[in-house]
């Protein structure tokens, strides 16, 4: 049978938007390197009920990596150590008996802090809202069949619409930019004939949105791609740039 | 007093009964679909497309969502696929085919005339999403590819890698979130609803919290779509989100919608197992993997050896031998007990012996592990991370898991429920997988419900009653503010020694052992009396840390959990109740001697929906009549 681990969590605890925030730390004794990330905490937070006190508030849904709704950093990496993984897939069996675990919200003025680990991270969907989709009412689409596109293309609009919206490009970035996110949607949409029409108007929509938001400008560091969960390319902010370019010259 | 249930399905041949109903229904005129408020509540694939269409239309829409962004619903979650009869790889598919699969599939006990209209419907679903730019995996040609699904011997699957469900809703979303751009939706995330109102019979309004705040809002309108999906984490194990429940739903059937089939539930045959008591939720593996991995057990009980020390003629590939025919790719329900089979046989594989093998050697060897890759990639990759093992090299383990539930309230073929204006769709309704749905079937429900049904039977209900204006202020709203607020203050106010996990974990366990797999007389009537007592402990002795008026999640779970006690129960009457074996439904006292579900047509051919009232509960029968299908044992051997 597996060994259980003893954990020390330092958390952030924040009791609303305006409180002031500190970090708290506490010491999970019977953790198990089976358990994920996330049941971690549900064990700290069945501790602190028992003795009276406050859990740990978390975004979480799925957890199986496709939800996007959980997203801590974890010991100053957004998701944690565990590449293109989110922490609801992070396992415990990457740490050892004794470890300490710092646990923060993702950071950024477009991301308020809810509580505790909660952020609000609706500047996404007013991104989207401003041109991420293509417009096409529902019955008025022709034959599925009709428009061929390439594989290669197929695949890569693909790749970029893996993203899961979760926000760690956001808290992990230097300038708390949004470019990974906002790229993401541009390129798969870009890739596809479907997206053309709309292309100029969508870029130039969605790059306002974000700079509205509050979010920074990106300047390269690649830091959002190094903590994609889904693997998502900077190449990404390199065609949202030609995409922008061409659309404010064009 | 019963209520009277009505299908109200059309008239006319099979074929022609959609056709029909749309010649036939009354509109709205397009200047006075914006005088119509129409309240969306969830945003999973039926409610995020309901959303964008019914804005699209021009009605003023509100939509909810307990999550932090419509794009979160569980649907994102489905991996496999979406079905439809376009019959692009020529192989004899078409919609008869399609809706002949999904009905012998359910087991025969669905609509037939729910289901035809949903294979119908099943191409321009496609259409729409491609339209929407969907990147669904295409051919070296440039067209779309397909693949194969349990229950089907035709190519019919349209997918889009193992994220086919975030694909999909992603294009929901996107809609939706034109649709909020242009000011036609308004969105209300991190919003719960908690209560119908009713306002002359009619369902005119809801009643929410918002999520953040604890403050209990009213919403007008005039008419509720509920889409807020299946009720599996009553097990508290399923492969559901964490947040995923039944209260919106099981809140309009205290209010007077009946519920349809509860205990039909699908248990998913190729889910990861589960590993210690801590297990928060079960991960599926997706159905798609069996087009390529064999299920296999030793043929030795007990046997502790590698499976690769395993001779090939010391294996059982069980599903392979008893179903040449169909082989891997049985139904869900059929996998599901053979893997239970085999488990209770003592031939359960890994640490707790609940586990049987999933392996892709041969199709390794055969087609190299670059094509598996391209095929699962993802799928694989999400196993190495949740057990440290890699399925390249080794076979992976899975059990069953719940994983979606059929039951749901009940609808007539406008997808109405018994109570006037309010419409379900998707998972929370019952209509179209009878016993047993079939693989990408919900996914081709959901969007059928969404851009394609409710946009002409809601018209025909809008244009068709007279709805004196409602406000906030009615005295109706109210009663179930008050009513909702009560509640919550009373969960605060218990301050007990037990957590609402702990409760949960509980119900979960008392479900899955006589409430699961395999069902027995005694062990329902023990469910009963465990569940009610549960409940009682629960309202005497839960302990719900934290206030009202801040983020507490602890306090929404005990709320949703209140729902499950209640519901649970439910779900072990119906079973009791309907004494056959069909689909998900396995009474252990009704099998053949080679241990397949008997079923009892002269006796069971019907819905069976329960009408709440504070004495309990009242079956209604709707019987089910088949014109166009002969019924017959269902048969994949």
């Amino acid at each position: 049978m597996t060994e259980s681990m003893n954990i020390k969590l330092k958390v952030w605890r924040q009791a609303g938007p305006k409180a002031q925030g500190r970090f708290e730390t506490y010491t999970v004794p019977d953790a198990n390197p089976h358990m994920s990330f996330l049941e971690l905490l549900d064990v700290l937070n069945e501790q602190l009920i028992k003795s009276d006190q406050d859990p740990v508030e978390f975004d979480h849904d799925c957890r199986e990596g496709i939800c996007g709704s959980c997203g801590v950093v974890v010991d100053g990496v957004a998701h944690g150590p565990q590449r293109r993984t989110a922490c609801c897939q992070l396992h415990m069996r990457h740490y050892k008996d004794g470890d300490t675990i710092v646990v923060e919200p993702w950071r950024a003025e477009a991301f308020p802090i809810i509580k505790d680990l909660v952020v609000d991270r609706s500047a996404f969907d007013r991104i989207i809202a401003a041109g991420g989709y293509i417009s096409i009412n529902a019955g008025a689409a022709q034959d599925a069949n009709s428009l061929p596109i390439a594989k290669t293309a197929a695949e890569l609009a693909m790749d970029f619409a893996a993203c899961i919206g979760c926000g760690a490009c956001v808290a992990a970035c230097p300038n708390a930019s949004a470019s990974l996110f906002t790229a993401a949607k541009i390129s798969h949409l870009a890739m596809l004939p479907q997206g053309a029409p709309e292309r100029k108007s969508r870029v130039t929509a969605m790059v306002n949105q974000m700079a509205e938001e509050g979010f920074g400008d990106c300047s390269n560091h690649a830091e959002c791609e190094a903590v994609c969960p889904k693997g998502i390319s900077i190449s990404t902010i390199a065609t949202m740039r030609r995409e922008y370019m061409k659309a404010v010259l064009g | 007093m019963k209520p009277v249930l009505d299908s109200h399905i059309p008239d006319g041949p099979l074929k022609e009964k959609w056709g029909n109903y749309k010649n036939g229904i009354k509109l709205v005129n397009p200047a006075n679909k914006r005088k119509h408020t129409v309240l969306v509540v969830g945003t999973g694939l039926a409610g995020g497309s309901a959303a964008s269409t019914l804005a699209e239309l021009g009605y003023n829409v509100k939509s909810f969502c307990i999550q932090d962004s419509p794009r979160r619903a569980h649907s994102i979650a489905a991996q496999g696929g979406i079905n439809a009869a376009k019959n692009y790889p020529n192989d004899g598919d078409t919609v008869w085919r399609l809706f002949y699969d999904t009905v012998k599939g359910g087991d025969y006990r669905s609509r037939e005339a729910n289901v035809h209209r949903l294979a119908e419907i099943s191409n321009e679903i496609i259409d729409q999403c491609v339209a929407q730019g969907v990147p669904f995996a295409r051919e070296y040609g440039g067209l779309l590819d397909n693949r194969s699904f349990g229950g089907a011997q035709v190519s019919r699957t349209f997918y889009a890698r193992g994220q086919t469900g975030q694909q999909l809703l992603l294009g929901a979303y996107q809609s939706m979130s034109r649709q909020i751009g242009l000011g036609n939706i308004e969105m209300f995330a991190r919003q719960e609803m908690l209560d119908l109102v009713l306002v002359d019979g009619k369902a005119r309004g809801i009643i929410t919290r918002n999520l953040i705040t604890g403050e209990i809002e009213r919403h007008a309108g005039d008419a509720v779509l509920l889409c807020t999906g299946g009720y599996g984490n009553v097990y508290y194990l399923s492969t559901n989100a964490k947040n995923s429940n039944v209260t919106a739903a099981w809140r309009c059937h205290k209010r007077g919608a009946t519920f349809a089939n509860p205990c039909f539930t699908q248990i998913h045959p190729t889910c990861i197992p589960v590993s210690g008591d801590y297990q928060s939720k079960l991960t599926l593996m997706s159905e798609s993997l069996r087009n390529d991995g064999r299920v296999w057990v030793p043929k030795k009980q007990g046997d502790n050896r590698k499976p690769k020390d395993i001779p090939e003629e010391e294996r059982d590939y069980y599903l392979e031998r008893r179903y040449p025919s169909f082989g891997n790719l049985v139904p869900r329900d059929v996998a599901s007990r053979n893997a239970k089979y085999a488990c209770d046989e003592g031939k359960g594989v890994g640490e707790t012996k609940l586990a049987v093998f999933l392996d892709f050697a041969e199709a390794i060897s055969r087609l190299g592990q670059e094509a598996i890759a391209a095929r699962y990639g993802n799928l694989f990759e999400m196993y190495e991370r949740i057990t440290g093992e890699n399925p390249y090299e080794t076979p992976m383990r899975i059990y069953p898991a719940v994983h979606y539930t059929m039951g749901g309230l009940w609808v007539d073929y406008e997808l109405q429920s018994n109570v006037p204006g309010l419409f379900v769709l998707g998972e929370a309704n019952f209509s179209d997988h009878g016993a047993n749905r079939l693989g990408a079937s919900a996914l081709m429900q959901g969007l059928a419900d969404g851009y394609f049904v409710i946009p002409y039977t809601l018209g025909n209900y809008l244009a068709s009653n007279d709805l004196p204006k409602v406000t906030i202020q009615d005295e109706a709203f109210a009663t179930a503010q008050t009513e909702s607020t009560a509640q919550i203050e009373k969960l605060l106010s218990i301050q007990g020694t037990k957590t609402v996990t702990e409760y949960h974990r509980e119900l979960g366990r008392i479900m899955w052992d006589h409430v699961g797999m395999s069902r027995t007389e005694e062990g329902l009537q023990t469910a009963i009396k465990e569940i009610t007592a549960l409940r009682e402990d629960f309202w005497e002795n839960v302990l719900v840390p934290g206030e009202n008026s801040t983020l507490n999640k602890n306090l929404e779970f005990a709320g949703r959990l209140a729902d499950f006690l209640e519901l649970g129960e439910l779900m072990a009457r119906d079973a009791l109740e309907r004494a056959e074996s069909c689909g998900g439904h396995f009474r252990e006292e009704y099998q053949s001697e080679e241990g397949e579900a008997m079923r009892n047509d002269d006796l069971f051919t019907y819905v069976a929906a329960w009408a709440y009232s504070e004495n309990g509960h009242t079956l209604v029968k709707e019987p089910l009549e088949y014109e166009s299908v002969k019924l017959t044992t269902r048969s994949y051997k």
